[in-house]
């Protein structure tokens, strides 16, 4: 909150005792980053785009249970096989006072999809929009494309008016060493308006009244602050300076339990922590075996499968928050198939029985690269994983370093075994999956498959599935690309890691999977 | 005098050049920028155009002789991570750390000092063993332990004052101001107190060792002869010549406070410079981390420099040699 130098003095002359009451319905977040901008097709983050969400709202938007529902746009239909038609709400306003209209629509897309526009890849069958009348606006796709609301959800859009007066009709392109006003300034519909921002201390919104929906929350203000010591951000809350924090490390969950007046609300994510293998390479980087690669032998990969116990993980390290997983995606993503979801037993006769089978019976050396600051619990769960092997003879070398150096040697082909994560975001469906590390690499295909898995039903599949309309195939086709992953073991499935929030008592709200809190759903008592 | 100048500019700006280049060979071990800035789905011929736009792929030293004309056209580039000019953004983020480092300065020197000439003149009193137990405490913990453990007890159990940020803040001009406010005047004595603590201990044990010796000095002892006074003494001729070594280390010692104030803007969440340099690290933000390390290599050449200088004006054995030196 920024005072005036005048407010200031007053409350000094006043005694400089007061200070401001907190109101009552004022929410206060802390998360462990601060959102990278406030130009919401600069990022592609998915916490900086959940937060924006408050300010700016897409066409359509995911509701409390994850599931579709209308928001700019109020109803839509399928002209063409690759032309999409939307009817836009009547009497919305922008925060400025603006009204939106067609134009604000065609003009946002244009700036979604401008191919220096970081937001691009989030939309990449999006070509056009084109406006056909005040209220209604044709989407224009490069192919018929099932997943357009999905990908919608991203598009927040823009007052074209306030991007004009501000030239700011074109996404920041870094290379220009540019600055865009939409960076440091923001002006949407959604239920809330920017009142102030000071990066990495704290940005405050306050409640939009003239919001067109049915305000389901009773709050008038946020104030996000950013704290990344997981330490001082538990501090935080168990002292009442915020009401809602996120994550909540795991090691600190029981102490906040045991703090009367506030609580934790945990819940699986949708994120899959997985392991990747080398199965392209003809001899792998870290290895005793010369001029063969035994990831490349299904035997092997299942054997590594098999030796690993999942619950002890999920019990010991994940202290019982995670939920095992036998697919490559979590239940709410479409396409995930409960039937498919049993993990293979942990067996580790059985995974030697199988090394001795395809001809390693004392097993072999391996390399296995983890992060160590991007997932929960990360280094700890690949520690583990390092001792199981160990018991059936493999012995993995571990490295686990920070992201920026593990993706890195990761996308670029340097490891043998591999830990990453995937939420299918921000598609929320199975396609993600299927074309971001089971397609076979090629162009725009597989950048997640670094170890070259390749099955050419799959990429049959994804090549089918991509023009499908018809959800029930649809659904069909991924649960079966699913299968094929699972039987192959083309990836090591661990589980989908926890999501927890630290919350004062007397908050309650929704928390999706997605892990993106809808603070318009929030009420304080 | 002016021949003393010149060389040592020429020198500060070898040094900072030395910096620099050592911090760019030092950023391709942090990792890939493009990583982060691009989403999950992006392509491989994405990645690799972003990453020859941003001038990645470069040798080291194109890369480093294209930022050094860069900045000293005074262009420090565009943050990966906040897309806003880097000298934007240091220029935002200095007042919060001056302030800091500033509260815990005079917090250093209004408790050192005093318990440092109280423990050279008392030497065994138990007070001064009590000092000297709580200095050792006070070096050997790690600060974010000690920062750690004040929240915990006056935020957590106590409720005095807040855990993390600034409180309110008001803008004077370009500079905003902490000290204005109560919340803002709150919110800096715990990371003060942090950021201070192992300055306390060092002028504490520095102006007790200097004082020791200089007690032990013959003119003290003629001084007290004479029938002067002990305040006299203690305070006009030992505190005197006591200072003078402690200031040098304490002018020093600034330099390093500003810069590596990076702990406890991270463990109180101070939105200062040591902060944005740690959230660049984490993100392979290589513009940002270049200025900052720029900054600090400034910061310290500067007040190398200064030193230097009050040294040739303050001692005049300095000038005597070179002039004895020239004539030869």
């Amino acid at each position: 909150m920024r005072k005036s130098i005048t407010s200031v003095i007053m409350t000094m002359t006043l005694g400089l005792a007061v200070t401001a009451p907190v109101m009552a319905n004022t929410l206060r977040i802390a998360e462990a980053s601060d959102i990278a901008s406030l130009d919401p097709y600069s990022v592609t983050e998915s916490n900086t785009l959940g937060f924006l969400h408050h300010i700016y709202e897409p066409l359509v938007r995911y509701n409390a249970e994850l599931k579709l529902e209308s928001a700019l746009a109020t109803s839509w239909e399928v002209v063409e096989p690759n032309i999409w038609r939307f009817k836009l709400r009547e009497g919305v306003s922008y925060h400025n006072g603006n009204l939106f209209s067609a134009d604000d629509v065609v003009a946002s897309i244009k700036r979604a999809v401008d191919p220096n526009a970081p937001i691009r890849v989030n939309i990449p069958t999006v070509v056009d929009a084109r406006k056909v009348d005040e209220m209604t606006v044709d989407i224009v796709l490069s192919k018929p494309d099932p997943l357009l609301l999905n990908y919608l959800t991203n598009v927040y859009v823009f007052d074209k008016e306030w991007m004009v007066e501000h030239n700011a009709l074109k996404a920041i392109d870094l290379r220009k060493g540019e600055e865009s006003y939409a960076t440091t300034h923001a002006n949407g519909t959604g239920p809330f308006q920017l009142k102030s921002r000071q990066p990495d201390a704290k940005t405050v919104l306050v409640v939009n009244t003239q919001w067109w929906d049915k305000p389901q929350h009773n709050l008038t203000k946020i104030e996000f602050t950013p704290i990344s010591s997981d330490a001082t951000r538990v501090a935080a809350l168990l002292s009442g300076e915020i009401d809602l924090m996120y994550p909540a490390p795991l090691q600190d969950v029981n102490r906040i339990v045991a703090t009367p007046g506030v609580k934790v609300m945990e819940a699986p994510s949708l994120r899959t922590i997985m392991f990747g293998f080398n199965q392209r390479d003809s001899q792998l980087h870290d290895s005793n075996i010369k001029g063969t690669n035994p990831l490349k032998d299904q035997r092997v990969r299942k054997a590594l499968y098999q030796a690993i116990n999942m619950d002890l993980i999920r019990e010991k390290i994940m202290r019982g928050k995670s939920r095992n997983a036998g697919l490559l995606v979590a239940p709410e993503v479409p396409g995930f198939d409960a039937s498919l979801n049993e993990r293979f037993p942990y067996d580790p006769k059985a995974a030697k029985a199988l090394l001795a089978e395809a001809g390693y019976p004392n097993g072999f050396r391996v390399g296995l690269d983890c992060t160590n600051d991007r997932y929960v619990n990360d280094e700890e769960i690949c520690q583990a994983v390092v001792s199981m092997w160990a018991r059936v003879g493999v012995k993995a070398n571990l490295t686990a370093q920070s992201k920026g150096n593990h993706f890195q040697k990761m996308l670029g082909g340097g490891s043998d075994i591999y830990m990453f994560g995937w939420a299918t975001l921000p598609m929320l469906d199975t396609f993600s999956a299927l074309t971001g590390f089971l397609a076979t690499p090629a162009e725009k295909l597989g950048t997640w498959n670094p170890g070259g898995y390749s099955n050419t039903r799959i990429d049959t599949l994804i090549d089918q599935v991509s023009g499908e309309l018809d959800e029930t195939k649809r659904r069909q086709m991924l649960a079966e690309a699913l299968k094929i992953a699972r039987d192959e073991v083309a990836l090591l499935p661990l589980h989908q890691q926890p999501l927890s929030w630290g919350v004062r008592e007397e908050v309650s709200l929704p928390q999706t999977a997605d892990n993106k809190p809808r603070l318009w759903y929030a009420h304080i008592k | 005098m002016l021949s003393f100048f010149i060389r040592r500019l020429g020198q500060s700006v070898l040094v900072m050049l030395a910096v620099a280049l050592l911090a760019f060979s030092m950023f391709r071990f942090v990792g890939d920028p493009v990583t982060n800035m691009l989403s999950q789905d992006a392509s491989v011929e994405e990645r690799e155009q972003l990453r020859e736009n941003l001038g990645l792929n470069d040798p080291l030293l194109v890369q480093f002789s294209t930022f050094v004309s860069n900045v000293v056209q005074g262009d420090f580039g565009i943050s990966y991570r906040n897309q806003r000019a880097v000298s934007e953004l240091i220029a935002e983020r200095m007042p919060a750390t001056l302030e800091l480092v500033a509260v815990a300065f005079v917090i250093s020197l209004l408790v050192g000092l005093p318990m440092g000439v109280y423990s050279a003149l008392k030497p065994n009193s138990w007070l001064s063993h009590l000092f000297q137990t709580i200095s050792l405490v006070g070096i050997s913990l790690p600060t974010f332990v000690t920062g750690i453990l004040l929240i915990l007890t006056f935020s957590v159990t106590l409720n005095w004052l807040p855990a993390f940020g600034r409180g309110d803040v008001v803008e004077l001009g370009w500079w905003s101001t902490g000290l204005l406010t109560v919340s803002g005047l709150k919110s800096l004595i715990l990371p003060g107190i942090m950021l201070g603590l192992f300055q306390v201990t060092l002028i504490m044990r520095l102006v007790r060792a200097e004082m020791l010796e200089v007690l032990r000095t013959d003119y003290i002892r003629f001084a007290r002869a004479r029938g002067l006074s002990n305040r006299a003494v203690n305070f006009g001729h030992a505190l005197k010549n006591t200072l003078m070594p402690v200031i040098t280390i304490i002018g020093l010692q600034l330099g390093a406070m500003i810069a590596f104030a990076i702990i406890t803007e991270t463990v109180f969440q101070w939105p200062g410079m040591g902060f944005l340099f740690i959230q660049a690290v984490n993100f392979v933000d290589i513009p940002v981390m270049s200025a900052y390390l720029i900054l600090v290599s400034l910061i310290f050449v500067v007040i190398n420099m200064i030193v230097d200088m009050m040294y040739y004006l303050l001692d005049p054995r300095l000038r005597a040699d070179r002039a004895s030196a020239n004539s030869h």
